[in-house]
């Protein structure tokens, strides 16, 4: 089974470079999901299976879709002219990579990263919910605070406000 | 009637043992892969005879009667005319995109058949958060919705698949919900856990069912309309009316593309059926004690042709929504009746200790009371017209 | 199982990925992919260290990632709603058109 992390893995960098670079934006939005899809994978293969599925409920069935719903609602399905930008696109790719660089050069460098993994079962969802419910209740009931409030700000911000509009039509 | 109840489990067994000892994990999976593929595919097609022959009875119609007797040979006519139809895709389609979209629609509805018990024993896969799997599924599938309303290149593919995904979002989310209360009086996010709290029977006959309490009898209701909505049917089937947008995001499609594309949303009815029957009909149970010698299997798929029926008759009879009475309904009615229906789950778990005498019935009362009086005030907001337009015939009269 | 360092090689690709992203795109819904992208590789180290723990009753990187898709997801939403926002604004999601402070 060893050839299935780096057939995955070679996956998901294709398909996060695609979401990045493909000039017409539904085809870096699907692939972007590929990419997802491919993390996700890799949560099953380190055992969370259950961050798996919250992985592709969330990413892939709520964001990558309203991503999607946004573009075609915003037309911006770009193509001509759209794409990297006229702003030194080099500088941008230069400064990602040495942040990705030294990012690389500390996991290759460091001797810690190379012992073996030690044996563990797949989190319980039964643990899981009692830590959430217990010891991290706050931090839950301040996920939820932080949803609602983003789903208020989000309706607000996006409302039509018909008698402020004077922008040309 | 154990052996009969059994039957397909020691069948496998049997298949399984034929084979050495490290080819039998891939032989079970092929196995349980192939079952599933090929008996909800039967179904699908016994499925769309039974559509078009139901609606055109609702219809006063004769429907298929041609080929084979009672027309029940129509849907292998059918595959083969999909079968060898010509493939056309449209010339400014996006090809690839054009070309995936069905299969992105199909897998995760097959996948999501998997995690169902359809029996005693009788579960392709037990996962331990089997219904965060399904619905992530669903999710999957509006991806090829859009891919397919997209790629295709045209404006009503796109209205389809921006109708559809609007659709399908907004009524996931009363889905869930309405799915999750009995997540809180089970305690498990597996389906196989579900149904067998579900087992035993109340006073020696009738069955213990999440449908015979008030939040699942509730729960049970929302679930089906937001069910309904998400597998696309009648009345909810806006993202393809055919009057409106022709087929939506399914326009340009033809042969076996468009074949795919039915099977996926069959599979879609059939999963989202048998979640239904899963979480509040208690899976594979029989409803009374005295039946239980029918084998378990028999019981589920029994319930689920019931739901098929049901579905038929509700496209035989109800007109088709606007897309704003849509969604004005979701947000304004469904999804706060599941939220109530939240508190009513957690006020039947906190009377669960009322063993005095009428307890349990005072608990009903007040469990249903809670559920109901909002339902009268959302079924109110939602029914008034606020802006009745007066119409104007200028050149009919 | 694939050694820890291969999992972290693969998620500091995935950051610099986005990052270069976020950088280099003027479409504003590309930028924000690119800051999924990166909060997804985050994730991915917090499983990655969670399972190379020896202690086997932390879960503390679960419970992380699960806060993190919890924050990403409210960050999608406004994210999103302050897009159509500025297209209602502007008539383009281009990021190096939305020039003014005054709304």
């Amino acid at each position: 089974m060893g050839f299935v992390f780096p057939l995955i893995a070679t996956l998901t960098v294709l398909g996060a470079v695609g979401a990045m670079s493909f000039r017409k934006s539904i085809h870096a939005a699907l692939s972007l999901v590929v990419a997802l899809l491919g993390i996700a994978v890799t949560y099953l293969g380190l055992g969370a299976e259950f961050i798996a599925l919250v992985q592709v409920l969330v990413y892939v069935g709520a964001v990558a879709i309203l991503v999607v719903f946004v573009m075609q609602l915003t037309r911006s399905e770009g193509g001509q002219g759209e794409g990297m930008a006229v702003r030194p696109a080099a500088l941008g790719v230069g400064t990602a990579g040495l942040v990705c660089g030294g990012l690389i050069s500390c996991v290759v460098l460091l001797p810690d990263f190379r012992t073996p993994w030690p044996e563990k079962a797949d989190v319980g969802l039964a643990r899981l919910g009692e830590a959430l419910t217990g010891d991290y209740v706050v931090a839950l009931e301040g996920i939820g605070l932080l949803l609602t409030v983003a789903i208020i700000g989000a309706v607000l911000i996006a409302l039509k406000r018909p008698n402020k509009e004077e922008t040309p039509e | 009637m154990n052996a009969l109840d059994q039957l397909f489990v020691s069948l496998k067994q049997w298949l399984v043992g034929l084979f050495p000892t490290s080819l039998q994990l891939g032989v079970s999976v092929f196995v349980s892969a192939a079952a599933i593929v090929g008996v909800y595919a039967g179904l699908f097609a016994i499925t769309t005879w039974l559509e078009r022959k139901g609606l055109a009875r609702l219809q006063n119609r004769m429907g298929p009667n041609r080929v084979g007797p009672f027309g029940l040979l129509q849907p292998m006519a059918d595959g083969i005319k999909a079968l060898i139809k010509e493939d056309i895709i449209p010339q400014r389609a996006d090809r690839l995109v054009h070309t995936l979209a069905p299969i992105v629609a199909v897998v995760p509805a097959i996948l999501a058949l998997a995690v169902i018990p359809v029996g005693q024993n009788m579960v392709a896969v037990d996962l331990a958060a089997g219904m965060v799997f399904f619905f992530a599924m669903g999710g999957v599938k509006e991806i090829g919705v859009f891919m397919a309303g997209w790629g295709s290149r045209n404006t009503y593919s796109l209205l389809g698949s921006m109708r559809g995904i609007a659709q399908m979002i907004s009524y996931e989310m009363p889905l869930v919900l309405s799915a999750l209360v009995v997540v809180m009086a089970v305690g498990s996010l597996s389906l196989v856990d579900i149904v067998n709290a579900q087992a035993g029977y109340h006073a020696g006959i009738l069955a213990r069912w999440n449908v015979f309490t008030p939040w699942g009898l509730g729960g049970f209701l929302l679930f089906m309309v937001a069910a309904t909505a998400e597998s696309n049917r009648t009345p909810f089937d806006l993202p393809e009316g055919e009057s409106e947008i022709i087929a939506g995001h399914m326009l340009e499609y033809s042969g076996f593309k468009y074949a795919l594309f039915f099977l996926g949303e069959y599979m879609g009815l059939f999963a989202v059926s048998g979640l239904a029957i899963t979480l509040f009909l208690g899976g594979w149970h029989a409803p009374f004690s005295f039946l239980a010698w029918i084998p378990s299997w028999m019981w589920f798929f029994g319930k689920l042709v019931c739901f098929i029926a049901l579905f038929i008759w509700l496209r035989g009879t109800l007109p088709r929504l606007r897309a704003d009475q849509l969604m004005e309904f979701a947000y304004k009615f469904m999804v706060p009746m599941v939220l109530v229906n939240l508190v009513a789950v957690a006020l039947w778990h906190f009377t669960a200790g009322w063993t005095f005498l009428g307890g349990g019935l005072l608990r009903w009362v007040l469990c249903a009371a809670l559920l109901f009086l909002p339902f009268l005030g959302l079924a109110r907001l939602v029914s008034k017209r606020p802006h009745r337009i007066q119409r104007v015939y200028r050149f009919a009269e | 199982m694939a050694p820890l360092h291969q999992y972290l090689l693969l998620s500091a690709l995935l950051f610099g990925i986005g990052l270069a992203g976020v950088l280099t795109r003027r479409n504003g819904l590309i930028t924000l992919m690119g800051i999924e992208l990166m909060l997804n590789a985050a994730n991915l180290n917090f499983i990655a260290f969670w399972r190379h723990s020896p202690n086997p009753e932390a879960i503390e990187g679960v419970l992380l990632t699960m806060f993190a898709i919890g924050v990403a997801a409210a960050e999608v939403a406004v994210g999103l709603a302050l897009v159509i926002a500025i297209y209602r604004r502007y008539r383009s999601v281009n990021l190096d058109e939305v020039d003014q402070l005054k709304g």
